[in-house]
């Protein structure tokens, strides 16, 4: 029995009403379904905003689900046509590389220099707190707000990083960032590393503090200092933080549509077009909402395959 | 003797480095939003300025851009604090429950949870324009509010809940001992012990719902409901030619976070790592 439990059946006979037999039963039926009321709006919303769009998705990309929908109701069910009307798209196969390659190039970037700076942070210095916290800002803004500054910065003509690479003499001729189909798939996994700096080096800076100082203090006695100490001590006992680090990572990055947009729509000549900005463009720019749906669930798929193998590689891990 | 001072000052010497290394990291990481500022204060038509700072100040972008986007930012204050309130509703009952009560599926409702936080928000467009679409929610401010939620009421029951679990059992026990039903143990104890969670949970749904882009642009059609994103979206596409107004307008998109961050730092620094980690 649960100390909650005995509790209340202690006192309920010091308790003065009369009547208490039955109204203590009333109430603790009440409590029941009170319990239950508290989670009730929750379940609703999860349901609604989670379970229905996923089901309703997956019924969607076996219909032919259209603009005429809306008109006359009517989706008629066509197997799988949606999903090979995809796949055989010739955009998919680009789609699918420039997803991996911007997942790919984005999580090394990110990861990378949010290690070197949640190493850095680690150590002890003055103004070390409020630097850090500011590290942060980039992440809180809206992300189309990080898109507009970035289109400043990269634009052909004027942008600053052409101008200032010119002044330098590093280039002859201004690097059309956005612009090329050879360099902006390279651009936008360059403003998606910058996004993702600060969650990384949160993540991390975490974990390391996690770390208890006297694992170092014996490593140092053992002669493990610097780079020694990183491969033996810290590594080893980061390798929880690190792979949800990269697991949410992935996650998180295989669905980004809104920096794309904001910074090229997908193009140019659908250089920069993914599996989420395709899913997009089929459901809200062409209407065909059977093949977005279609191709979410693709997204939907692959982002699974990355939480299954996440799950199996903690449990072994746990099994050790 | 002189060793014993010397080892000291070298100390001090490499901490104040770091310090400086780490504003020079800082200040190249911000440098976007510094230029950002710093177009927005420069009459510029459609060619970009480049001088690093403004030689002559001025705030006709700012002047530009609340003439053509108050309204949307107003339209995004209304979504942002709605949502807030929505999640807040939603999720710390809910929190509290997965915390104190021992239910038996409880371990389903989190995976659940989990789960939910996979969920491309293409998939949940896709799904709710269909619905919204039949039941008049498209091109409203509570649509987008429901929308918005959804992306927060995981990410809150998450937060809360790992903070709910350290609420002393016996000190809502000793309330009910005393009297007090469910609801008002839970409204007049646990919800003012949890209170830095809230204020996490609430800060988050905030500067998500501030900054959704895709449910903004997705959920509306052109010319009805238009949060400030979208209203940077639409002056990005067309051919930019007054760049002092759009990095104007993204400057004041910034400002909710700027602040956030300033005043409300150690919340933030808690929403980042407790929902992933814990």
């Amino acid at each position: 029995m649960s100390d909650a439990e005995t509790l209340t059946t202690a006192t309920e006979p010091t308790a003065p009403s009369s009547d208490i037999a039955p109204a203590a039963r009333r109430g603790r039926r009440g409590e029941e379904i009170a319990k239950i009321l508290f989670v009730v709006p929750a379940a609703l919303t999860i349901i609604a905003l989670f379970g229905y769009p996923v089901v309703k998705n997956l019924a969607m990309s076996f219909q032919n689900y259209t603009l005429r929908t809306f008109i006359n109701g009517k989706a008629p069910w066509v197997g799988l046509q949606n999903y090979v009307a995809v796949v055989t798209d010739e955009l998919f196969t680009k789609a699918l590389v420039n997803t991996a390659l911007f997942t790919i190039g984005s999580i090394v970037g990110q990861f990378v220099i949010g290690m070197l700076l949640a190493l850095f942070f680690h150590k002890n210095f003055p103004l070390n707190g409020v630097l850090r916290a500011l590290f942060l800002l980039p992440w809180l803004l809206p992300l189309i707000v990080g898109s507009a500054a970035w289109r400043a910065i990269l634009e052909q003509d004027s942008g600053i990083l052409n101008v200032t690479l010119e002044t330098l003499g590093i280039v002859d001729a201004p690097i059309p960032w956005l612009t090329s189909p050879d360099v902006a798939l390279i651009a936008i996994i360059l403003v998606n590393i910058w996004l993702g700096i600060p969650f990384n080096l949160t993540l991390l800076y975490s974990g390391l503090q996690d770390i208890p100082e006297d694992l170092y203090e014996a490593g140092a006695l053992d002669g493990a200092t610097g780079w020694k100490a990183f491969w033996h001590i810290t590594w080893p006992n980061l390798h929880a933080v690190v792979s949800i680090t990269l697991m949410l990572g992935v996650i998180y990055t295989l669905k980004v549509i809104d920096i794309i947009l904001g910074l090229t729509q997908g193009g140019p000549a659908n250089a920069t077009q993914t599996i989420a900005t395709q899913s997009y463009q089929r459901s809200f720019v062409e209407f065909k909402f059977g093949q977005g749906a279609a191709l979410s669930n693709i997204l939907i798929l692959i982002s699974l395959v990355f939480a299954i193998v996440y799950l199996r590689a903690t449990r072994r891990q746990v099994d050790e | 003797m002189a060793t014993h001072q010397q080892r000291p000052a070298a100390h001090q010497t490499r901490r104040r480095l770091r310090t400086g290394i780490a504003i020079v990291l800082l200040a190249l990481m911000l440098f976007p939003i510094y230029w950002m500022l710093n177009i927005s204060l420069q009459p510029s038509g459609g060619t970009l300025p480049s001088s690093f700072f403004p030689p002559h100040p001025s705030l006709a972008g700012y002047n530009t851009a609340i003439q053509d986007q108050g309204q949307n930012l107003v339209t995004s204050m209304l979504i942002a604090v709605g949502t807030v309130v929505l999640t807040l509703l939603i999720a710390t009952p809910c929190a509290y429950a997965l915390a104190q009560f021992r239910f038996r599926w409880i371990n389903w409702a989190l995976l659940a949870i989990l789960i939910s936080q996979m969920i491309p928000g293409i998939v949940i467009a896709n799904a709710l324009y269909t619905l919204y679409e039949n039941i008049g929610l498209l091109n409203s401010i509570p649509g987008l509010i429901i929308a918005n939620a959804a992306h927060a009421v995981p990410f809150g029951i998450l937060i809360m809940r790992s903070f709910m679990l350290a609420v002393p059992t016996s000190i809502v026990e000793a309330a009910r001992v005393d009297g007090a039903g469910l609801v008002r143990a839970f409204l007049s104890i646990v919800v003012p012990i949890s209170r830095n969670s809230l204020i996490t949970v609430g800060l988050f749904a905030f500067l998500w719902a501030w900054g959704d882009f895709l449910f903004a642009l997705t959920l509306t059609t052109p010319g009805n409901i238009t949060p400030v994103t979208l209203g940077i979206y639409t002056y990005l596409g067309a051919h930019i030619s007054n760049w002092s107004a759009v990095m104007a307008t993204a400057m004041l998109a910034s400002i909710p976070a700027i602040i956030l961050l300033v005043i409300a730092q150690k919340y933030i620094a808690a929403g980042a790592t407790g929902g992933a980690v814990k």
